[in-house]
C-alpha cells in the first residue's frame, strides 16, 4: 500500500486530530505501561514519517522535555509533596508548617509510594507533552496555518511566529557562543548565559520587527470591508467561545465540580466559537494556495487516533460493572502494574499511521539520488 | 509611476529629518538606481515607496508619495500589496512560510486570488527565476542566492507593477548575483516592472540602470547613470577608468569599455603592473593538512592543504556554500576535523611552538588567531562603545584604552556613548575588527568584510588591513567583492565543491576565470591589469598620462 502512494504532505488537520486523541487518551490513564505504549507509538510514526524538514527535527526535543517535566515533577514531591504510603526510603530534615497549610509539606519522610505516584503522574504530563511533539514535527507548523479557518487567521499567525521563533532563538544562541570564543571568554556557568542573553534577544527582536514589516507589505491582514461592529462581534464571540470551552473542560475534568458544568458548557462555547468563525470568515478576502486533500489516509489516521481514545474512555465507563479495569486504568502504588489486552490492541491501532499515511515528499536533492539508486538497480 | 512631492520625513526618536523636501518621478518601466553612503536613509526612502515609512515605523511624514494614483498616506503597506512587491534586505527574516511552494503563493492568498491563478503563477514564476527544482525545499536550507531568488519570486505572483530592493546581491557570489540581475533586467524588458533597488556595489548593477537616484544629506537627486557617475565620486572602477583615460562618451558598461580601450592597452603594452611582493621568507602562522570537515554525513570541505605566511592579505573565493566560512571556522578550532589537522604557529620572543586551535583554551586562542564574524554584532554585549572597548583591553589582556585608541583611529566618528548595535553596518565592522585586533593574533580571519559597506568605508578598510598586514599579521577573508579582492590581496584562493580549485597570486588567479575578473582585467584584457591605480602608476612612471 505505502509503496502505491505518492508522496504527499498529510493533511496536518489529521495528524493533529491524531495527536490530540492519544494526548486525551493518556489524560485518562496513570498506568505506566499504557502510557509507555502511547510513548512508543508516537515515536514510531514519527520515525516512519517524519520529513526531512527542519520541523522535522523537533521530536527529541519533545522527549528531552518530557524527561524535565517527570524530573521536575519528582522533585517537586520530594521537597514540597504530601507523603503517602508507608514504605519510607529517607527522611529529610523537615519545617513543620502551620496546620491551615495541610497538604503542603517541607521536607521530612520521603516514601516509595509518593515518589512513584509523582513519577506516574509526571509520565502522564510528559506522555501528552511527547505525542503533541510528534504531531509538531510531522505536521509543518505553516501548513496548519493555511487549515486555519480565516478568521482564525491571525491568532495562528502568532502561534505560527512563535513556533518558529524558537529553533531561531536556538540557532543565535548556539553561533553568538561560539563568536563568544573569539573574545576569549570560556562562559561556563549562569554569568556566560546571562551575557549571551542581550545579543541573542536583541537578534530575535530585530528579526520579529523584519517579519512583521515582510508580513504587513505583502497583504497580510487585509480585510474586504469589515465595519467595527462587525469586527467587535466576531471578537466577543471568540473571546466568550474560549472562556465557554475552558469553564466547561475544568467541569469535564475534575470530579468535584456540578455536574452542569461539564458537557453543555463546552457544547455552549463550541457553538460561540462556530459562530464567530463563520461570521469572521465570510468578511475575509483570504485564498488558500493547493488546500491539502482529506482523502482516506486522513480518514484512518483521525480514525486511528479516535479508535485509540475510544478504547480508553470505553475502559474508563466500564469501571462501573468491571472493578478490575480500576487497577488497569490507575494501579495501585505498591504492587507492579498490569497491562490489560485492550492496551496493546490500542497501542497497535496507534500505529495504524506508520503505514496508513503518504510519505512526505522528500527534497529535490534526495529525491534526485533516489531515481539515481534506481536507475542503478534497473 | 512612483511620485514623491516635496516629502520630508522624521523619524519619531531622531531630531532631524532623514528625508528632507524629496520630489521626484519614476516613470513606468524604468529600472531606477538608489545610490548612497551607508546610513543616508536609502532604506527609510524605499520604504516610504510601499508605505512601511511612515505605518509601519512611526514618524512624521510631510508631502505625499503617489504610487500609480494612490497616495500612501490613505494606504497602509498591506492594501498597497497587489502594487508594490517589496523585498528587505536580509530574504530570510522576512519569509513567512517554511516551503518554497507556500512562500511564493503567500502573498497571493493574502490578496484573495482564485485557485486556478495561483497555480498558473506559481508554476510561470518558477520557471521565471530558475526554482523549479526547489519547489518542495525548506526555506532554511536554501543558499543565500537561492533565497534571494525565492524573496524576489515571492513578491512577483502577486503581479505588482513597482519592485522594491533592498540591496538585492549585497549577500551573493559574483554569480548568483549575475542571475538575480538578469532576472531583473528580464522583468523590465518583458513584463515592463518598475524597478527600484538600492546597492552599494555599483560595479555589478549600474549597466542595468536607466536612472540613478543620488540621496546624499537627505536631498535627492536624479541624472541618467553615465553624467551621474561622471560627477559622483562614488563610482565602480569602469567609471575611474573612462575618466583617467579620458573617454568621452563615458562607458558605463564593460562592453562599451572594451570598444574605446585599444588606445589604452597600446599604451600599456610594455608596462606590468607593480605589486606588493611578500618576501619568500615570511615567517609561516598556520598550516592546513588533508584537512576534512563535514556536518552530519555531508563533507564541507576534503583534502584542503594550505600554508598562511606572514605579511600576506589572501580572498578566499568560491560560490555561496562552497565551504569559505567552515574553512575560517576550522581555523579558529570551532569545527573539530574528521580528518586532517590544522597548525598554528607563534613567535613568542624568538621561542616557536605551535598548537592546534580546538586544543587551545579560548583565552590562548584570542592571542593565535581571531576572526571578524559575518554579523559583527554577534561579538558586541555592552549597552555602548566605551564600555565595549573596556572588555576588550580586558579580554586581550593589553593595557586599558588600547582598543579604545585602535578605534579613535579607524573610526574616529564614533562616539564612546553609542550603542554597539546603533552604529551603521560599517562601523559595527571596524569596531568589531578593533576588537579582534587588539588581541595582535598574527592570524587575522574576516568573513564577508564588505557586505553592506559604502565605496568610502571600503577604502578605509583596505587600507587598514594593508597596514596590518605590512606589520606581520596575515589576513585571510572570505568575500565575493572581487574589486576588493584586486585591490587588496595578495593571493587568492578559490574553493568549489569542498575542493581547493586554484591557489595563486591573485594576478593569476582572478585573470583566468571572468566571474572572479575584476572590472579593469575584463576591459584591459589580456594583459594582466587589475585596479585603475595600478594603470594610473604605470602611465605615471611612462609619462604617458597627457597622452591619453
Amino acid at each position: 500500500m505505502t509503496s502505491r502512494m505518492r508522496p504527499r504532505w498529510l493533511h496536518p488537520m489529521a495528524w493533529w486530530a491524531w495527536a490530540l486523541c492519544l494526548a486525551a487518551a493518556a489524560t485518562r490513564v496513570t498506568n505506566p505501561l499504557l502510557l509507555l505504549l502511547l510513548i512508543a507509538a508516537a515515536a514510531v510514526v514519527v520515525a516512519a514519517r517524519k520529513p526531512d524538514a527542519p520541523w522535522g527535527k523537533s521530536f527529541e526535543f519533545f522527549l528531552i522535555l518530557g524527561g524535565l517535566i517527570i524530573g521536575i515533577r519528582v522533585v517537586f514531591q520530594v521537597l514540597f509533596g504530601a507523603s503517602t504510603g508507608n514504605t519510607v526510603l529517607v527522611t529529610l530534615p523537615g519545617i513543620s508548617l502551620p496546620t491551615w497549610m495541610s497538604g503542603l509539606r517541607l521536607g521530612g519522610p520521603i516514601t516509595l509510594e509518593s515518589l512513584l505516584g509523582a513519577f506516574y503522574d509526571g509520565l502522564r504530563l510528559a506522555t501528552i507533552a511527547i505525542v503533541i511533539g510528534a504531531a509538531n514535527s510531522l505536521a509543518s507548523p505553516g501548513k496548519l496555518l493555511k487549515a486555519m479557518p480565516a478568521a482564525l487567521y491571525e491568532l495562528g499567525v502568532s502561534i505560527v511566529v512563535a513556533l518558529s521563533f524558537i529553533p531561531q532563538l536556538i540557532t543565535d544562541f548556539v553561533r553568538i557562543r561560539d563568536m563568544r570564543r573569539l573574545r576569549g571568554r570560556n562562559d561556563r556557568g549562569m554569568r556566560g548565559y546571562v551575557s549571551l542573553a542581550i545579543p541573542v534577544l536583541a537578534g530575535a527582536l530585530d528579526r520579529s520587527i523584519n517579519l512583521a514589516a515582510s508580513m504587513d507589505s505583502r497583504g497580510y491582514g487585509r480585510v474586504s470591508n469589515q465595519s467595527t461592529s462587525s469586527r467587535r462581534i466576531v471578537v466577543g464571540l471568540l473571546m466568550a467561545s474560549i472562556v465557554l470551552v475552558m469553564v466547561g473542560l475544568y467541569g469535564l475534568f475534575t470530579t468535584a465540580a456540578h455536574p452542569f458544568l461539564g458537557l453543555p458548557i463546552v457544547f455552549m462555547g463550541l457553538v460561540a466559537g462556530g459562530a464567530s468563525l463563520w461570521r469572521g470568515s465570510r468578511e475575509r478576502v483570504r485564498t488558500v494556495y493547493r488546500p491539502d486533500p482529506w482523502l482516506l489516509p486522513e480518514y484512518l489516521v483521525t480514525g486511528s487516533g479516535l479508535a485509540v481514545l475510544g478504547i480508553f474512555l470505553w475502559a474508563e465507563l466500564r469501571v462501573v460493572v468491571n472493578i478490575k479495569l480500576w487497577e488497569q486504568l490507575h494501579p495501585s502504588l505498591d504492587s507492579w502494574p498490569s497491562l490489560p489486552l485492550w492496551g496493546i490492541a490500542a497501542f497497535l491501532i496507534a500505529l495504524i499511521p506508520a503505514i496508513a499515511s503518504p510519505r512526505p515528499p522528500s527534497n529535490s536533492s534526495s529525491a534526485r539520488q533516489t531515481n539515481e539508486r534506481e536507475v542503478v538497480s534497473a | 509611476m512612483i511620485h514623491f512631492d516635496q516629502v520630508t520625513f522624521t523619524y519619531p526618536t531622531s531630531p532631524a529629518p532623514v528625508l528632507r523636501d524629496i520630489s521626484a518621478h519614476i516613470a513606468e518601466g524604468e529600472l531606477a538606481l538608489l545610490v548612497g553612503a551607508t546610513g543616508s536613509g536609502k532604506t527609510t526612502l524605499l520604504r516610504a515607496i510601499n508605505g512601511l515609512v511612515p505605518h509601519f515605523s512611526g514618524g512624521h511624514l510631510a508631502g505625499s508619495v503617489t504610487i500609480d494614483g494612490r497616495r500612501t498616506q490613505d494606504y497602509p503597506p498591506r492594501e498597497l500589496a497587489d502594487l508594490v512587491g517589496f523585498v528587505p534586505q536580509d530574504p530570510m527574516s522576512g519569509f513567512v512560510t517554511d516551503l518554497v511552494e507556500d512562500e511564493l503563493a503567500y502573498s497571493m492568498e493574502s490578496l484573495g486570488v482564485d485557485q486556478q491563478t495561483m497555480r498558473r503563477r506559481v508554476e510561470e514564476t518558477l520557471d521565471l527565476l530558475g526554482l523549479s527544482d526547489l519547489r518542495n525545499r525548506a526555506l532554511r536550507t536554501l543558499s543565500g542566492g537561492q533565497q534571494q531568488r525565492v524573496a524576489i519570486g515571492a513578491v512577483l505572483t502577486a503581479h505588482p507593477k513597482v519592485l522594491v530592493l533592498d540591496e538585492p546581491t549585497s549577500a551573493l557570489d559574483p554569480g548568483a548575483a549575475e542571475e538575480v540581475l538578469a532576472a531583473l533586467h528580464r522583468l523590465v524588458h518583458d513584463l515592463g516592472v518598475t524597478v527600484v533597488l538600492a546597492e552599494h556595489r555599483l560595479e555589478r548593477v549600474v549597466q542595468y540602470a536607466d536612472s540613478i537616484l543620488l540621496l546624499k544629506d537627505g536631498q535627492l537627486s536624479i541624472a541618467n547613470p553615465s553624467s551621474a557617475m561622471a560627477e559622483s565620486p562614488i563610482a565602480p572602477p569602469v567609471i575611474h577608468l573612462g575618466k583617467l583615460a579620458g573617454w568621452s562618451p563615458l562607458p558605463i558598461s564593460i562592453r562599451d569599455a572594451r570598444r574605446c580601450a585599444g588606445p589604452l592597452r597600446n599604451a600599456l603594452v610594455d608596462q606590468r603592473p607593480r605589486l606588493r611582493a611578500v618576501p619568500h621568507s615570511s615567517p609561516v602562522i598556520a598550516t592546513v593538512t588533508d584537512l576534512e570537515v563535514g556536518y552530519g554525513r555531508t563533507p564541507v570541505l576534503s583534502d584542503i592543504s594550505l600554508q598562511f605566511n606572514a605579511g600576506e592579505i589572501i580572498a578566499l573565493m568560491g560560490r555561496n556554500g562552497a565551504g569559505k566560512s567552515t574553512l575560517l571556522r576550522s581555523l579558529i578550532g570551532l569545527h573539530t576535523p574528521e580528518h586532517g589537522k590544522v597548525r598554528l604557529d607563534l613567535v613568542t620572543q624568538g621561542a616557536s611552538h605551535s598548537a592546534d586551535p580546538s586544543e587551545l583554551n579560548s583565552r590562548e586562542l584570542l592571542h593565535h588567531v581571531g576572526l571578524v564574524p559575518q554579523e559583527p554584532s554577534d561579538l558586541f554585549e555592552a549597552q555602548d562603545v566605551a564600555q565595549e572597548c573596556r572588555n576588550s583591553d580586558r579580554d586581550a589582556g593589553c593595557t586599558p584604552g588600547t582598543t579604545r585608541a585602535l578605534l579613535a583611529l579607524m573610526a574616529p566618528a564614533i562616539v564612546d556613548s553609542m550603542h554597539p548595535r546603533d552604529l551603521s553596518d560599517g562601523q559595527q565592522m571596524l569596531l568589531a575588527l578593533c576588537i579582534i585586533v587588539a588581541a595582535k593574533p598574527p592570524l587575522l580571519l574576516l568573513d564577508e568584510p564588505t557586505r553592506g559597506l559604502d565605496y568610502p568605508t571600503k577604502t578605509k578598510l583596505v587600507d587598514i588591513l594593508r597596514g596590518l598586514a605590512d606589520t606581520g599579521h596575515c589576513v585571510v577573508m572570505a568575500t565575493h567583492d572581487v574589486e576588493l579582492v584586486a585591490e587588496l590581496a595578495t593571493r587568492v584562493i578559490i574553493l568549489g565543491d569542498t575542493e581547493v580549485v586554484a591557489d595563486g597570486p591573485t594576478v593569476d588567479v582572478v585573470t583566468g576565470s571572468p566571474m572572479f575578473a575584476p572590472q579593469v582585467a575584463k576591459i584591459l584584457a589580456p594583459q594582466p591589469w587589475l585596479t585603475v591605480g595600478q594603470v594610473h602608476d604605470a602611465l605615471a612612471r611612462a609619462n604617458k598620462l597627457e597622452d591619453l
